[in-house]
């Protein structure tokens, strides 16, 4: 809807851009830039967000390829984490909230009235920004509780207990003590406990609300290696905080912002295009820590 | 502000022990009222059919008022429904209905209409008076735990209902049972209610379609009978019945401690 007036700056940036000449439309851009490949990974088609009548996020289209990480990036506020709500419907357990434009997994709309959202979150998992272990379960009961949840009948439990946790990178640490209830576990570790709950439904998709913001460096570390590792059988989309983090585990970047308005994409690429040749100064200068 | 507190309940305590103290025998616990008349000595009769009834009584209205009173709060808290303000008002209405009223409710509906006097009926006004307190603070409960925890539910695919039963309701079990004690507490010293519908019995009954004792029915019929020792066993029941009641609290309490260190 309201597609924010870049012109005025277009023009400082043409000075500084080493491609000033496809600077008109950023919108157009971005798209092309993750160009659609079939009805592979995940997609939005203009998508809008709002809260009550704020209007949290505006036409965002996007692409996230099979088997990627796409970091998304910005200042508080400008609706990413929003938008990664959007990507699995936890949007709509929001009081008031509502929703425009189209999600598509493998080329058909999640928001269609003929899809599950239930069935829909199974493959299209999810990792918060607090480490959320259910305090009833021990760690082999956390890993396997969407199972449970989802009435999935699993033959084997420990089998998937401990190839769970070893893609999460925490097997070694846990394997004695897996009656122990998760709350016993430090926060790093928690939040791997999360993540390898999330595996047990073997989801297609992966979306990450910052995951380390709560975490010590060396914990982030082996939560970072972990996405790595799982993206080569997944589609992850992280929302971080963290430029190095964003630098270190993503293959794409996509910088959000809001100017007072509502938030929107400002720009998406190949991260080392966002970091090292952005094409709008907004970009660099977030990048490069100047404001955010 | 403490001695206003403590003075009271000092006094309530020590002259119930004083008094109550002296109706207590060997067997005081353990015989009941059939046999003993009121100015027997104190070597005769006892509470255990009030005891016995009284279990009985609180029996059967938790086992109507726990489920009832936490489907209650899961409407209001989680289902969020249409009528969860009014559930809300009327739990709310209800727990300012004044006990004799609810007891006679019970009396003018079932008592009247279902041979008279018997323990179920007592048990129903019983769950008049614990409903309230069990929606209420198990709706308390419910709101302390985080959305975090719903959210990750979801998350994995569960649905509403797999998200209470599975991991919502495990999660605060300890306040859902503090929750129960509180309800239970609440009616267990109630002696209007079972005026007009338990009424009394001497005799140890395990019959509920029969009028049945309570310690506070026991209490309240004991000093009725104007003898010096039928007044003592009044205070004997009256030390039993605040035992009881401070043996649920305390349970409550030490429950909710542990709920709130997780």
């Amino acid at each position: 809807m309201e597609t924010p007036n870049l012109e005025t700056k277009e023009v400082i940036n043409s000075n500084i851009q080493m491609e000033p000449t496809v600077m008109n439309d950023t919108t157009r851009r971005n798209a092309d830039n993750l160009e659609v490949k079939g009805e592979s990974g995940l997609e939005t088609r203009g998508v809008h967000a709002w809260f009550d009548k704020h209007h949290a996020l505006a036409d965002v289209s996007l692409h996230f390829p099979e088997n990627t990480v796409t970091g998304l990036i910005g200042p508080s506020g400008c609706g990413k984490s929003t938008f990664l709500r959007l990507l699995n419907r936890m949007h709509e357990f929001i009081p008031k909230a509502a929703m425009a434009g189209q999600v598509l997994f493998e080329g058909n709309d999640i928001y269609a009235d003929d899809v599950n959202a239930i069935d829909m979150r199974r493959r299209i998992g999810m990792v918060f920004q607090k480490p959320n272990p259910f305090p009833a379960m021990n760690i082999g009961e956390n890993v396997v509780a969407g199972l449970k949840l989802s009435k999935i009948k699993s033959a084997n439990k420990d089998e998937v207990i401990e190839d769970c946790l070893t893609r999460a990178g925490l097997w070694n640490e846990v394997k004695d003590r897996l009656k122990s209830p998760g709350g016993s576990l430090s926060g790093g570790q928690q939040q791997r406990l999360c993540i390898a709950r999330s595996l047990a439904l073997k989801p297609d998709v992966l979306l990450l609300d910052e995951p380390c913001s709560a975490l010590d460096p060396g914990s982030t570390l082996r939560v970072e290696e972990t996405i790595v590792q799982l993206s080569e059988s997944m589609t992850i989309v992280i929302v971080t905080h963290n430029m190095q983090q964003a630098a270190r585990v993503s293959d794409y970047c996509a910088f959000f912002l809001s100017d007072g308005g509502p938030g929107h994409l400002v720009e998406a690429d190949l991260t080392t295009n966002i970091f090292s040749n952005p094409k709008d100064t907004r970009t660099a200068d977030y990048v490069q820590g100047r404001f955010g | 502000m403490f001695g206003a507190v403590i003075i009271p309940w000092i006094s309530i305590v020590a002259t119930v022990y004083q008094k109550g103290s002296k109706a207590f025998y060997w067997g005081y616990l353990t015989t009941d009222m059939r046999v003993t008349a009121s100015g027997d000595a104190l070597e005769f009769g006892g509470v255990l059919h009030a005891i016995v009834g009284t279990l009985i009584l609180v029996l059967i209205a938790s086992i109507i008022s726990v489920p009832l009173g936490i489907s209650a709060a899961i409407y209001v808290v989680e289902i969020k429904g249409r009528f969860a303000s009014t559930v809300r008002f009327f739990t709310q209405a209800m727990s300012g209905v004044p006990s004799i009223v609810a007891g006679l409710f019970i009396y003018s509906t079932i008592c009247v209409f279902f041979g008279g006097f018997s323990a179920w009926a007592g048990a129903l006004a019983y769950t008049i008076l614990m409903l309230p307190t069990v929606a209420r603070t198990s709706e308390e409960v419910l709101k302390l735990v985080p959305d975090e925890l719903r959210a990750a539910s979801y998350a994995l695919g569960a649905s509403q209902a797999r998200t209470v039963f599975q991991v919502v309701l495990p999660t605060i079990a300890t306040g859902l049972v503090t929750s129960a004690i509180l309800g239970i507490a609440r009616v267990a010293g109630e002696t209007a209610p079972l005026l007009l519908t338990a009424s009394y019995f001497v005799a140890t009954s395990r019959n509920v379609n029969e009028p049945i004792a309570s310690l506070p029915i026991y209490i309240f019929s004991s000093l009725g009978l104007g003898d010096a020792n039928a007044t003592t066993r009044a205070w004997g029941g009256s030390l039993v019945l605040l035992i009881v009641v401070f043996v649920l609290f305390s349970i409550a309490r030490g429950l909710s401690a542990r709920l709130s260190r997780k």
